[in-house]
């Protein structure tokens, strides 16, 4: 078990490198950041003194392992655009994140599971079909509309809950719904077709025939078994939602890291956009590691090779 | 026929009776309500798309500054000129909505065929080769997974500068992992039965066996999640556009007009919700029609 | 005094999207305490859609219905859900599946998967059910009961899961245990063992006992009356004397008559003329698999095959027999090109085969897999698939390979007008025949087959034996057959060779080994051998 666990946090560790490697190549090979700095209209003279002056000039392994010394420390550069440290500007915006992000998963739950077990328990009946209407339509909805078609309805029509900015919990109920719909279809489907694979397994049947049936059977035997590729699924969609705050705290005017990700793109600002998607990535990733550890206490199978 | 041989005769002409492969595919496609509505507006949306310049009462970017953001013909003040009123530079709007399928139509199938070749082509060869070029190929894709792609997609275009041929190819490098995981297992699965031993067995290359024995076995997975992706790219790039790093003005795209409707939208809804539903209609079909292809291609149709 | 179980005329019908099917037809069955009745029939033939229509098991898609279906008095059908299940299924009867491996739920221990029928019941306190419960696996036969309670199902073998299931239908004291095809996942020395305990638990406990199987071998050794089942209705039924010895009606003694027997001489008559020429010859053979657990987990060495030397000389059949993990399937694997060997030489027809090119190895030796629903590409059609090695040998000649494959088809009893069918259109023997036909398109010298009936009806492997047999004289083929099966060896080898843990142990003519084995190991699966005596 505990051997599982270190393999599964050096993988970890692993991928979070691998994938701050990536969004370094990516994002200094595509642009001129020191052009992004100086601005369209700047001479060649600016643009060099930039590049001198921010260390750009240096070959990008070097560039690299500068920005990796850094991180390892705490420090993850200087923003162009706010002249600021980038992991302060961070900070100051992660709590509404936060927030954001696991009341969304919060409302995932509290609707896609219940739906997908009812689907489950009674296959092709009525919830049934609306459970699969429900995951249909979710996936189709674009996001950032159904976020505007909120506001339009509840700005106008009925103003219970505020539809801009972020300074009560009454202002977050809009936008956890929104992004958490959005995660709804994944979920549902996977919590249906779990339980019914579960339900029409063959150590099932052997608690059948020893007379259980109803609740009974489904919390002695199938809910352990139903729940393991519920809790990775979640995992997932919990590191989404960070990458998916970018469109809500947008739309609803929340001051989160996915405005402050939105913002920095169209600001050309390369260290808080690098610095953002390592934190995505690192709660990406953090969140799966979670997801095989609860696994591996509830699954014998992978405690016990 | 030997003596044994009769009383199965009744068993077996039984079974000789059986469709083809195709006959079932055509019944149970026929059988499938969800699968046929996905496919007519499909069908529709895409007759659209090829019919534009002649459906479109105006040009799409012809503006009319003196009838800016007129409503439809069905409130007040509407005309039957502009059937669905003029959007905030007194464009024709239901003339941007039907030009705004070709830019939707193009990006899905580009991106989700960008998508197709990396995904299947890693799938198969993480699946069939196992070992080390497994390990790698998942290596790469719990890393790709990890990687926020809505936000490094936005990065990446805004980066190399928006055009429609930059927005197929970020989303769909960023769209594969749906095909890798798909196909990998099934692969792992094909390579594991006995016909593909069987061809080994007579001489066949890996190569041979993929092309031959493998692919044909993929192909209706392939064109599922094909379908599924067509809409998620469709999604990714009307996101891209609405938040102004994607698809860029004049070019009619529903994500753009969305965002260009925003600052008007508590009076003059319609600018929103009219390529909303577009998206909608064009997406929830595509996503109809992969779910009623997965039914009708698994062998034992919906699972019960 | 009432029979325990008394079924009339019971009907059940699967909905199915080409209409409703009969699966059961009137059938009508008695069953008296303490007695051990034994349900016949191949697949598809309604033997274990009985048993579950009376543990309320049946799929969603199945009715039934029944004029009587009472046990000890009661009728079953007029039993709320509630009072079934309480009263009934676990109490009174028990019921023990095929799938050993999957029967049990893999995330709770044996002790709470015994235990817990008898305590959510409040038939005993968990204290007493534990110690119940170890007295049980004791009983049945598994080491360290007392360990074992806390173990997961993943932790035991086949044999000892199935012994587990038997042990927790017995925690709640059944009067009627339901055995379905208990042991047709198991290696023949288990399945004997499993049997033996059956019919000892049930002589001790005074239990009835229904024992469904395909095999009338294994039926008959332990029933005291048998039942056949034939597409849904009961064709015979009589003490297991009548029905072996005198059978009534046709089905019976066709489906008697396809069983492989162990009487008689054992193996084919020795040929007129000594077998000389080598085409197999397999020198000190060893293959090692390095396995790890997980990407980094610790190595270790599986010793598939070790120092395995044999020869299979030319119109000769070499039986290689041995149970699940002997290494019979691996050395056949590396005879095919399909595997490497780690050490050791392999010669066929006195070149080494690592220097003859894939195609023209293929011309040489050409495999019949078990599955015939996994050895033919769904996707393509007969034509193409028999055409296969002959493309792949570069003969693109379509009308030549068309006149090849219809010669085929007429070999291997084909109709022609499924040249253009799909495998999933064919029964379960047309396909293994289509196989044959795809094996022997390249006229190969020899062939493999692993285990080339055991996933078919009793009745079809009697009809592709028979056609084995027929195409090796015709096309004088030199035949490795691998089995598990005895009573297939005795039938169809000239040789014998026995494997286990990767070893030759035994190795001779077929009638010297059958009747005199030398090995321990051989004489131990000979003895557990279903087999019926002639009177």
């Amino acid at each position: 078990m505990l051997r599982y666990i270190m393999l599964r946090g050096c993988l970890a560790i692993l991928v979070a490198f691998t994938v701050s490697l990536a969004a370094f190549l990516l994002l200094n090979v595509a642009s001129d950041p020191a052009q992004a700095i100086a601005g369209e209209d700047a001479t060649a003279e600016v643009v060099e003194t930039i590049r001198a002056r921010y260390g750009l000039d240096r070959p990008l392994p070097v560039r690299y392992l500068d920005w990796l010394g850094g991180v390892v420390q705490g420090d993850f550069g200087e923003s162009y655009y706010w002249h600021k440290p980038v992991a302060s500007l961070v900070a100051d915006r992660v709590d509404e994140t936060l927030t954001l992000a696991f009341s969304a998963l919060a409302v995932t739950i509290l609707i896609a599971i219940p739906l997908g077990a009812l689907a489950a328990l009674n296959p092709n009946s009525w919830i049934d079909r609306f459970a699969l209407g429900v995951a249909v339509s979710a996936q189709a909805i674009p996001n950032f509309w159904l976020g505007l078609l909120m506001i339009i309805f509840f700005a106008v029509t009925i103003p219970i809950f505020p539809v801009s900015g972020d300074s009560t919990w009454r202002h977050f109920v809009l936008p956890a719904f929104v992004l958490g719909s959005s995660s709804v279809p994944a979920v549902m489907r996977l919590t249906r077709t779990g339980l019914i694979e579960v339900m029409g397994a063959d150590y099932i049947r052997t608690a059948r025939s020893k007379g259980f049936r109803g609740w009974q059977l489904l919390r002695r035997h199938a809910l352990r078994n139903a729940i393991l590729p519920v809790i990775s699924v979640l995992a997932v969609q919990l590191g989404q939602k960070f990458g998916g705050s970018v469109i809500t705290e947008s739309i609803f005017a929340i001051n989160g890291l996915g405005r402050l990700a939105l913002e920095s793109i169209l600001g050309a600002d390369i260290p808080t956009v690098q610095m953002l998607i390592f934190v995505f990535a690192i709660v990406f990733v953090a969140m799966n590691l979670l997801a095989d550890i609860l696994n591996a206490a509830i699954d014998p199978r992978i405690r016990i090779g | 026929m030997t003596d044994s041989d009769i009383t199965l005769a009744a068993v077996e002409l039984d079974q000789t009776t059986l469709l083809t492969p195709g006959q079932i595919f055509r019944q149970r496609m026929f059988g499938h309500k969800g699968f046929l509505i996905g496919a007519t507006l499909i069908l529709i949306i895409a007759i659209v798309a090829l019919l534009a310049p002649v459906l479109a009462p105006h040009s799409p970017f012809e503006q009319s500054l003196a009838d800016r953001m007129l409503p439809p013909v069905w409130s007040e003040g509407g005309t039957w000129d502009y059937l669905l009123g003029t959007d905030q530079n007194g464009r024709d709007y239901l003339s941007r909505l039907i030009y705004g399928t070709r830019v939707s139509i193009t990006i899905g199938l580009g991106a989700a065929t960008v998508g197709l070749l990396i995904g299947v082509t890693l799938g198969v060869i993480a699946g069939y080769f196992g070992g080390w070029a497994d390990h790698s190929i998942s290596f790469l894709l719990t890393a790709q997974l990890a990687l926020p792609g809505l936000l490094l997609a936005m990065a990446l275009v805004f980066i190399i500068g928006p055009s429609i041929w930059v927005v197929i190819g970020i989303v769909g490098v960023l769209h594969w992992t749906y095909y890798l995981v798909v196909t990998r297992a099934a692969t792992q699965r094909i390579r594991s039965l006995d016909f593909v031993a069987a061809a080994a067995a007579a001489g066949a290359s890996p190569r041979q066996i993929i092309w031959h024995e493998i692919l044909p076995n993929l192909m209706s997975s392939i064109i599922v999640i094909f379908t599924f992706e067509l809409g998620i790219a469709i999604l990714a790039e009307s996101s891209l556009s609405f938040l102004g790093v994607g698809i860029q003005p004049p070019t009619p795209s529903w994500g753009l007009m969305i965002a260009e409707g925003k600052q008007a939208m508590f009076y003059r809804p319609w600018l929103v919700i009219l390529p909303g539903i577009c998206l909608f209609l064009l997406v929830i079909g595509a996503n109809l029609m992969g779910d009623g292809l997965r039914d009708i291609t698994s062998p034992e149709g919906r699972n019960e | 005094m009432t029979a325990l179980l008394d079924i009339n005329h019971l009907n059940i019908t699967l909905r199915s999207p080409n209409g409703p099917l009969r699966v059961v037809r009137d059938l009508t069955l008695e069953l008296n305490r303490g007695e051990a009745l034994g349900i016949v029939g191949e697949s598809g033939s309604g033997k274990s859609m009985t048993a579950l229509a009376l543990m309320r098991l049946l799929p969603r898609s199945a009715e039934y219905q029944a004029t009587s279906m009472a046990y000890d008095g009661v009728q079953l059908p007029d039993l709320e859900d509630a009072q079934f299940y309480r009263s009934i299924a676990g109490p009174r009867i028990g019921m023990i599946f095929q799938e050993p491996m999957t029967s049990l739920n893999p995330v709770y221990t044996i002790g709470r998967q015994m235990t817990e029928a008898s305590v959510a019941r409040g038939l005993m306190s968990a204290a007493a059910a534990h110690k119940k419960a170890v007295t049980l696996l004791d009983r049945v036969g598994i080491p360290d009961p007392e360990d074992r309670m806390s173990q997961y199902p993943h932790q035991m073998s086949g044999g000892q899961r199935q012994r587990v299931m038997i042990a927790m239908t017995l925690m709640l004291d059944p009067d009627l245990l339901i055995a379905d095809e208990p042991t047709t996942a198991l290696d023949v020395t288990v399945q004997a063992q499993i049997l033996d305990l059956l019919d000892d638990l049930r002589r001790e406990r005074q239990m009835g006992l229904i024992l469904i199987s395909h095999d009338l071998a294994v039926v008959a050794q332990r029933t005291d009356r048998v039942a056949v089942m034939f597409a849904g209705e009961l064709v015979e039924q009589g003490t297991a004397q009548q029905v072996l010895y005198a059978p009534q009606h046709d089905y019976t003694r066709k489906l008697l008559a396809a069983v492989p027997r162990l009487d008689g001489t054992p193996g084919r008559p020795a040929p007129a003329t000594p077998r000389v020429e080598d085409v197999i010859v397999a020198r000190d053979v060893s293959r090692i698999y390095t396995a790890r657990k997980g990407l980094f987990g610790p190595k270790r060495d599986i010793k598939a095959l070790d120092g395995v030397s044999l020869s299979v000389k030319r119109g000769e059949t070499l039986a290689l027999i041995g149970e699940s993990g002997s290494g019979k399937s691996t050395l056949a694997r590396i005879l095919l090109g399909l595997d490497h060997a780690t050490s050791g030489e392999i010669d066929l027809i006195g070149r080494p085969i690592d220097q003859i090119p894939p195609t023209e190895r293929a011309a040489f030796v050409q495999p019949v897999f078990q599955d015939p629903y996994t050895s033919l590409n769904p996707r393509r059609r007969l034509s193409e698939i028999i055409s296969r090695p002959l493309m792949l040998r570069g003969e693109r000649d379509s009308a030549t390979n068309l006149a090849a494959v219809k010669e085929m088809m007429e070999r291997v009893r084909l109709p022609i007008r499924l040249l253009h069918a799909y495998p999933s259109q064919l029964s379960g023997g047309q396909r293994q025949r289509v196989a044959i036909a795809r094996a022997l398109v390249t006229r190969p010298k020899a062939l493999i087959c692993d285990e080339p009936t055991s996933a078919l009806d009793v009745s079809v492997q009697a009809q592709i034996l028979d056609l084995l047999d027929e195409l090796r004289d015709q096309m004088n083929l030199t035949t490795l057959l691998i089995t598990h099966d005895m009573a297939v060896v005795h039938q169809t080898a000239d040789r014998v060779a026995v494997m286990r843990n990767g070893r030759i142990v035994e190795e001779g003519t077929a009638s010297a080994v059958l009747s005199h084995p030398t090995n321990d190991y051989t004489a131990r699966l000979l003895e557990a051998a279903p087999r019926f005596e002639t009177v």
